[in-house]
This record gives structure tokens, sequence and C-alpha cells, in this order.
């Protein structure tokens, strides 16, 4: 069954710019090294990195019309920041996975089951 | 034994194995609902054929046995359903299940550590893991579950409907975890029993009656946990800090109806079954690795109750083994018992000093509606003869009473202040 690993990190905009970039390369590292594990285990389905929520776009209905307008869903103080969809026996295995991810340690992992009977 | 007595007898054994079947069912047929209506089913049964016939000599089997038989013809149902996608499942399902009971005799395996690990499970809410753990285990009626806790029923069936739909939908496994994981998956089970006893324990709302069969359950429930893992000192310490505690409940109170501190209880109330069984679940505690915090805990229990009188509580040692459970499990409310040993040990100043570091702290924010906190204040102002500033913390702990019998304490220690 496919589990759905979305991830919700601090914004770093706040940050001074080198402290910055050090934590996103070596989230980034650490993401590629999980990833591999991942790959080699076979659990692996696909995984996203999500551009900041700046260039996010809503739409909600509005009456009879549909409203665009900029932001992300809700204003919340840690943002989607990607999403990783992996193919597990059960919620062990993929909360497993999940504690093995680097994001853990600066942010929220929310792991969510596909929708459906249990095959 | 009238027809009523044999019934409640009969009840009372059907429950007692209910746990026990209920674990099996789910182990074979991989389906919570399936398995307790089952289970029900042949509850009924029982209770119609067992009053002519007598109770079997292997209850459990029996129940068992009627059990699979009402599973498989459920699932045999289902594969009649108009609905092909589902009848075909249903089919396959019921073939599968055919030949896995076929292959198991009349025995009951004891699958309840998979049931309690499933039931106690992180990711499930922890009000979720006490209803399911009593209602499963406990073999409880949804019905007795909510009275306990002060629910509507329909409150509670819809909190087990939500718990027995994030098993199947998240697929939460129904295993026993590796044993690397055991230390922090028992954590969450030794929680939920301690959480069911306390209830019964120290709540006071609900029921006299109702709050007994919590402490009787969750002390079962103990004893089952400790012989199935007994090389785990924290199961059997748990048992021990529960019939520790349930040993004195009929000390508690005085005739007065105010709470009895402790130390002077009157040992003659206190139950001497409970009191031998506790101290040898506390030496099985002991003769495993390692050393938790129920350990500690039962230990303070412990030498509370073996001193020969109340006057000689040997406060030293407690003090010492709050200090280690500081040092395991550190909280404002450790911290307060902590002070009240040393203030007992060394004097009311020692222990107002304990209290005092925690006042400036980020605790000191609960502390003010933390009821203890002021009667513990409160007591070792009086015992160090500053009456005014007892006076005052009497008053704010009478105001932030719950219980009428710990009211009437505080009153009564209050106007013996003279102020």
């Amino acid at each position: 069954m496919q589990y759905a690993l979305l991830f919700y990190n601090p914004p770093l905009e706040s940050q001074p710019a080198p402290a910055r970039e050090a934590v996103v390369a070596e989230m980034l590292a650490e993401m590629r090294a999980w990833h591999e594990e991942l790959e080699r285990a076979g659990v692996f389905r696909t995984m996203l990195r999500l551009a900041s929520v700046q260039a996010a776009t809503s739409l909600r209905r509005n009456g009879d019309d549909v409203l665009v307008s900029d932001g992300p869903f809700a204003e919340t103080k840690e943002i989607l920041g990607g999403l990783a969809l992996l193919e597990c026996a059960d919620l062990d295995e993929a909360l497993a996975w999940a504690k093995r991810c680097p994001l853990v340690r600066i942010g929220t992992v929310e792991v969510r089951p596909e929708f459906g009977p249990p095959r | 034994m009238g027809l009523d007595g044999s019934r409640e007898a009969l009840e009372a054994i059907v429950r007692g194995e209910a746990g026990l079947v209920l674990a099996s069912l789910i182990a074979s047929f991989g389906d919570f609902d399936l398995a307790e209506d089952a289970l029900q089913d042949a509850v009924a049964a029982a209770l119609e054929r067992w009053p002519q016939g007598g109770v079997p000599q292997r209850p459990a089997a029996w129940l068992t046995v009627a059990a699979r038989r009402r599973a498989l013809d459920r699932l045999r149902q289902r594969t009649m359903r108009a609905d092909k996608a589902e009848a075909l499942r249903a089919s396959e399902e019921l073939r599968r299940t055919e030949i896995a009971t076929q292959e198991v005799d009349d025995s009951v395996t004891d699958e309840r550590l998979r049931l309690v690990f499933t039931c106690c499970h992180p990711a499930l809410s922890p009000e979720a893991r006490v209803a399911l753990t009593l209602r499963t285990l406990g073999g409880l009626s949804t019905e007795a579950v909510a009275r306990a806790f002060l629910l509507p029923v329909a409150t509670l069936a819809k909190r087990l409907e939500r718990a027995k739909r994030k098993i199947r939908d998240a697929r939460i496994p129904y295993r026993v975890p590796p044993e690397s994981e055991w230390a922090r998956r028992l954590d969450s089970v030794l929680a939920v029993l301690y959480l069911i006893f306390n209830e019964g324990y120290s709540a006071t709302e609900a029921e006299p009656a109702v709050r007994r069969s919590l402490c009787e359950e969750a002390i079962r429930l103990a004893r089952v946990l400790a012989a199935l893992l007994p090389r785990e000192g924290e199961a059997h310490a748990l048992l021990a800090l529960m019939l520790l505690h349930d040993a004195r409940r009929e000390a508690r109170f005085g005739d007065d109806g105010a709470s009895v501190p402790l130390d002077e209880q009157d040992r003659l109330r206190w139950r001497c079954d409970e009191l031998f069984e506790g101290l040898a679940a506390l030496r099985a505690a002991a003769s495993c690795p390692g050393r938790g915090a129920y350990q500690v805990q039962a230990a303070i229990a412990a030498a509370h109750v073996v001193a020969p009188s109340g006057a000689d509580t040997p406060w030293h040692t407690i003090a010492a083994l709050y200090a280690e459970l500081e040092a395991l499990a550190s909280s404002p409310v450790v911290r307060v018992n902590r002070a009240v040993a040393e203030g007992r040990a060394r004097g009311p100043e020692a222990g107002l000093a304990l209290l005092a570091a925690l006042e400036g702290g980020d605790a000191a924010r609960l502390l003010a509606d933390y009821q203890p906190y002021h009667a513990t204040r409160a007591d070792l102002l009086r015992r160090a003869g500053r009456s005014e500033e007892a006076a005052a913390a009497y008053r704010t702990a009478l105001d932030l009473c719950r219980g009428e019998p710990e009211r009437r304490f505080l009153a009564g220690r209050l106007a013996g202040l003279g102020i």
C-alpha cells in the first residue's frame, strides 16, 4: 500500500542567507542519501520538492465563481515543502522510514495512507 | 446459587476469557469488527446453553470454536452479496480462512500481547488506546466503558469506531513489535493500564462500583502482561505499584469522610493479600535487568508499607527514591512529592526550598492550578510554624479542591491553625 510522507518545514527565509544556505545544502545532501536508501529497499515510488510557498496560488469557490488568489491554502508556521510516496506493507514500516527522514529534525513529517479498502 | 447469581458468575467467566478469545479471533480473521461480532454471538450462545448444560471445562476453547463458526458464517454471507467485487473478495477470504482454521485444533493460542500492543499503538490517540484496551482486552461493554469515563455511549462508540477505522485504513499491523522497539512501545501499554487504574482509584465523579471495576480490570490486565512478559521489569513493577496502592483503599478515608495521609492510616484496614502480591511483584521486577520509573515508584510505595508503623516511615529512604525518580522522569508532580519526603526527612525548610526551585521555572504556570502543590506548601509551612502563610496556602488549595474527602481534610488542617 502507498503512504504519502508530507514534509512540513519551518520557513527558512527568516534566517540570514549564509546560515540558510548551509542548512539547505546539508538537508539536500541528507535527503539524497535517504532517497538512495529508499531505492535500495525497493520502497521508493516518487519524491517531489516543492517551490517556496511564495510561489503558491490558491483557488476557492466564490459564489458561482472561482476566486484565484496569491498564497498557500493556509498561512501556517510550518509550510508544506515537499512529499514522498512509499510502498510499504504496513504503518510501522512507513513510520520506520519516516523516522529516518532528515527533515524530521527540523520540521514535521505527516504519514498518510492512500485512500481505499486494504488490498 | 439462584438463577441471577449463576448468571453473574457465568458473565464473569465469559468476561474473563473474552480478551483471550478476541485476540485469537483477530489473529485468525484479521478483522476487529468481524471478530467482535462473532464473539458477541458466541457469548450469547454460551449464556443460553451453559446454565443448562454446565460450564465447559475449557470455556475459552468453547467460545473460540463457537465464534470461529459464526465468523465463517458471516464471511459466507458476504460472498452472496450482489456486488461482484465484494463477493469475490469475501470468497477468497473465506477459502483462505477455512483452510487456516482447519489446521488449528480447538486450542486457543494466547494472542493477547498482539492485541494489547496494537490497541496501545502510538498512532492512536491516548483516549482511543484506553477505550480500545478496556473494550477488547478487558471485555467491558461499550456502555460500561462510557459510564466509567462519564461519556455518552454514542461518543464512546464513535471513538471506538474511529480507532478501529484508523487501524484498518492506516494498516496498523496486528503484531507484537520487534524487541528493539519494546522499550518505547511498552511505555505506551503501561501508561494506558496505569491511566485506567488511576481513573478508578483517584477519580471522584463516577459511581464507586464503576471505579472499582476499573481498578480491578487494570490490575487483572497488569497481571496478564507481567505473565506474558516475565523478563520486563517495568511490567512487574507496574503491577506492584497498583497492588500496593489498591491494598490501602479502605484506609484512605476516615469515618468523617476526610482523606487520611499515608503515614496516619489505620494499617489494620490494609489488605494483606494485595500487599504480599505487590511486594512479590516488586521482587520480580528487581530481578529483571534495568530499573525504570515504575520500579522506583513501587519501591516508594513498598517503603511506606513495610514500615511497622506510620511513625517509622523511612522518610530518608523515600526522599532518596524520589530524587532517583526525578532523575528518571522529572516533573512538577514528582518534585512536589519529593518535597513532602524531604520535608519529613530533613525538616520543612528543606522541603520548601525544593518547592521554591520549581516556582521560577517553566512549570510555574502549571503550579498555580496544581492543588497538591498548594496543599504540600501549606503543610510544610504549618510544620515550620509559619501559620499565616500556611493558612493562605490552605485556602488556595481548598479553592482548587475537586474531591470532598480532600476538602474535608484540608479544611480540618486549616481549622487546626486557629487563624
